[in-house]
């Protein structure tokens, strides 16, 4: 390692008391300097490679670089040899990368090894690339060494490569480039033709020829993109707004052309090409915009990628990928795995969280034979699993099969731009056809000088300020929810938003925390949490877990604790578990989920009661959200109990528990039938079909992979108030976008007759036009403004 | 006219420059992280072993 500048001795990390020194969290005055044992050694690792600068460098602790677990994944198998398997270099996908200060860190800390040879990490993509010299083994350790550093990392899976390579959106500025540099050397020669009254007729026909030789090709390139979708539109027997904008664009070339071959005083090139490089310009806001919710929504689901440990005949483990599982393969799931397939339990007995798959807030036992849906987590032992269907016939397969057919059906929904575009093509045309004929055939000019009131009415009705009334907006819109941890990824998810008239709320997972907490109880002796606690340390049970974490002293884990399944935990004479295990009465077991203890079989058994406790912002959202209009509605795969209870306490008059995915999709569809647009919330696997059938969907950032794919608003912040505040902007934006099409419209009202009746020159057109879409980008701008407040 | 045929090939082939040289950024992925770039010039002490 090379010598350290002398001002990152000062390693010491400094920030305000109250504070982890290394995340930032609020820790107990008087507890330390970190919140936890990871967040120190974090902060010893970097100040041990001598990167102290980094606690300087970086703007805000926004939390999320604690120390995290690598994933179950094979990452040697990933790395790719060069050189002849001299080096090799993996792909990374580093989430909680979010500023500078990150990315040299990450940076830094790889190249500390002296075999790392190149480590480069990308902010915008969240991709690092590393290359070593060495064997495919070390990718272990070098991806372990960025968990340690606080970012979770996963393999750069193809979804991410799909969300950041972004081919179209390269294609889009590369026509930029193309009609920028159009546009402004046509305009170059066209304002020397403006201003020079006194140029002679050859010189002006030179310019003209001049203009038409750069103008022609740039049209022809730099338009691809509007021709391509008006021609689709076509195809599919719509007309959408390209069209109009091809259109435009084409018939202006077409007429300076027939100007420059008769000499006339002006050609319109520079209208041509300045439409296109204003729009491409919206275009390619519009797509880095949404580029960036598409990225962190593959950046969400690659966290959650894992592969499965296959049993081989022989006894031996392999990882592979789930899709290379056949049925009849026997897997090992490891505590805390999510299942990736269905399958039958082989041997023993299994307690899984079925909470994605059926929404049921406490776990579920499964003996042997039994058949396991994938997508339950293993909150048991070990256990291994014979597959019994393959990942693309499997209950998941059928679920994102479902999602596909409710996308297409989607994607005919016919957005306010183009309901525009349909009253607008038809009469612009017609407009600009009388025109030609007036002048032609009604005043008796030439056919080409008719051309030119004809076209001039066409680039005055601003195609451009109607193209670009709605992308400004929703480029603003979606920054600012962006900005509030709301990822947006549908084009048309914000407009559909705004017209939602009723929320149907899932409980567990979406509503709860979906962890059971502790409920305080003032007759508990003193003295038995803590006792209670010491024997629930070795249980991975969702309730023994909670007891622990309401323990307020450390934990000091009872040892030979043994685990009676389906029954509780023994030490001694000790017993935690249920109520006939612990000998007491089975009357109260109806009030929810209940521990009990018993230090001993002469002592009075001590329950322990809990519940899965409602957001901290649950209530405030489900106010929120009636003041907004929406009536909302309670649907849940729970016990009717437990969501007779969360209903009461947010008042939900409407409430349903016990629903199968299919019982959701139905209500969904029921309210559809009935006219009514629905926005649903929900978070798990029986969700996403109800989902993927709402008129608007969203989902928070816990939830399932296949949710989060159904849903069209990903709620990434802590939280649910997000969701009222997004439905505010949503519809802000969807005003915002009327007004502005009214406005373009209205524009028309004063260019068109002017156009019409011959007064219309290229410069004042291009005033119109530059004007118009600059009244719509700030009236676009308020959106932003308002949503942040 | 024998100024604007200098001026005017000239103002051109400049901008064709500009055009060209643009296309090899694209190309060359200097747009795939702005975010990334703009705090990169802050980094003083970058080494690459090799």
């Amino acid at each position: 390692m090379t010598a350290l500048p002398a001002r990152l001795d000062a390693a010491e990390p400094r920030l305000s008391a109250g504070a982890c020194a290394h995340c930032g969290v609020p820790v107990t005055p008087g507890a330390g300097r970190f919140c936890c044992a990871g967040c120190e050694g974090a902060a010893a690792l970097i100040s041990g490679l001598g990167f102290g600068a980094f606690y300087r460098k970086r703007e805000s602790a926004a939390g999320g670089i604690r120390p995290t677990a690598l994933p179950p994944v094979d990452f040697a198998a990933r790395a790719v040899p060069s050189r002849g398997g001299a080096e090799h270099s993996l792909d990374l996908m580093v989430a909680g990368l979010t500023c500078g200060a990150c990315v040299w860190l990450v940076e830094q800390a790889l190249a500390a090894d002296t075999d790392v040879l190149r480590a480069r990490a990308s902010l915008a993509t969240r991709r690092l690339t590393v290359t070593w010299r060495g064997p495919a083994e070390r990718a272990e350790a070098l991806a372990s060494l960025v968990a340690r550093l606080g970012f979770q990392v996963a393999p750069w899976s193809a979804a991410c490569l799909r969300a950041t390579e972004d081919e179209e959106g390269k294609a889009l500025l590369r026509a930029l480039g193309i009609a920028a540099f159009g546009a402004s050397n046509v305009m170059m020669l066209s304002v020397a033709v403006w201003v020079g009254s006194d140029m002679g007729e050859g010189t002006r026909g030179l310019m003209h020829w001049l203009a038409a030789l750069i103008a022609l090709p740039v049209v022809l390139v730099a338009g691809m993109p509007f021709y391509r979708s008006a021609v689709g539109a076509i195809r599919a027997g719509r007309v959408n707004m390209d069209l109009a904008v091809s259109l435009g664009v084409l018939a202006t070339t077409a007429m300076s052309l027939s100007e420059a071959v008769r000499n006339g005083p002006y050609t319109w090139f520079d209208g041509a090409t300045a439409l296109l490089a204003l729009l491409l310009g919206g275009r390619v806001l519009d797509r880095a915009a949404r580029r960036r919710a598409r990225q962190a929504c593959a950046e969400l689901l690659a966290l959650q990628s894992a592969e499965v440990t296959r049993l081989e005949a022989d006894g031996t483990a392999h990882r592979l990928g789930a899709e290379a599982v056949r049925p009849g393969d026997r897997l090992l799931v490891a505590p805390g795995e999510r299942l990736a397939l269905d399958g039958v339990l082989e041997e023993g007995e299994a307690l899984l969280d079925t909470a994605a798959t059926s929404g049921e807030s406490l776990p579920r036992r499964f003996a042997a034979g039994a058949a396991m849906p994938a997508g339950a987590v293993n909150l048991g032992a070990a256990l291994v699993q014979r597959v019994t269907a393959g990942a693309a016939e499997g209950s998941l397969a059928a679920v994102a099969r479902l999602l596909e057919r409710a996308e297409q059906a989607r994607g005919r929904y016919v957005s306010v731009a183009d309901r525009a575009a349909r009253l607008y093509v038809p009469v612009v045309h017609m407009v600009a056809a009388a025109t030609f004929l007036g002048w032609w055939l009604g005043v008796g000019v030439s056919w080409q000088a008719a051309l030119v009131p004809a076209v001039a009415s066409l680039i005055v009705t601003c195609p451009c300020g109607l193209a670009i009334a709605v992308p400004a907006v929703q480029v603003v819109a979606v920054g600012a929810l962006f900005r509030r941890g709301v990822l947006v990824g549908s084009p048309t998810a914000l407009e559909r938003l705004a017209a939602c008239d009723v929320a149907v709320l899932d409980k567990t997972g979406t509503l709860t925390t979906g962890r059971p907490e502790l409920l305080p109880d003032p007759a508990r002796p003193e003295g038995a949490l803590e006792a209670a606690a010491a024997l629930a340390a070795s249980s991975r049970h969702p309730l023994s877990r909670a007891l622990v974490a309401a323990c307020p002293v450390p934990v000091h884990a009872a040892e030979a604790v043994e685990e009676i399944p389906g029954a509780g935990l023994l030490h001694g004479e000790e017993r935690l578990g249920s109520a006939s295990f612990c000998g007491a009465g089975e009357s109260m077991e109806q009030e929810g989920p209940t521990l009990w203890y018993r230090a001993g079989p002469q002592a009075a058994p001590v329950a322990f009661r809990f519940a899965d406790p409602l957001r901290p912002d649950a209530a405030e959202a489900v106010e929120a959200l009636r003041r907004l209009g929406l009536e909302v509605e309670l649907l849940s795969g729970d016990a009717p109990a437990a969501v007779a209870r969360a209903a009461a306490s947010l008042g939900i008059a409407k409430w349903r528990a016990a629903a199968t995915p299919t019982d959701k999709a139905a209500r969904i569809e029921a309210l559809r039938a009935a006219g009514r647009r629905p926005l649903m919330l929900g978070d798990g696997i029986n969700d996403a079909a109800a989902l993927a059938l709402a008129h608007a969907s969203a989902t928070p950032a816990g939830g399932t992979d296949l949710a989060q794919a159904a849903a069209d608003l990903v709620l990434r912040a802590e939280g649910l108030s997000a969701l009222p505040a997004a439905v505010r902007t949503a519809r802000r934006a969807q005003r915002a976008a009327r007004q502005n099409i009214a406005f373009s419209l209205a524009y028309n009202i004063v260019a068109v007759p002017m156009a019409v009746l011959g007064f219309v020159t290229p410069l004042i057109a291009s005033l119109v036009m530059a004007s118009s879409s600059l009244a719509v980008i700030l009236n676009a701008l308020r959106v932003g403004r308002e949503a942040s407040e | 006219m024998n100024a604007l045929a200098l001026l005017v090939p000239l103002a051109l082939g400049l901008g064709t420059l500009a055009l060209l040289f643009f296309g090899w950024t694209l190309g060359n992925g200097q747009y795939d992280d702005p975010e990334g770039a703009a705090s990169r010039i802050l980094f003083d002490d970058t080494k690459e072993n090799s």
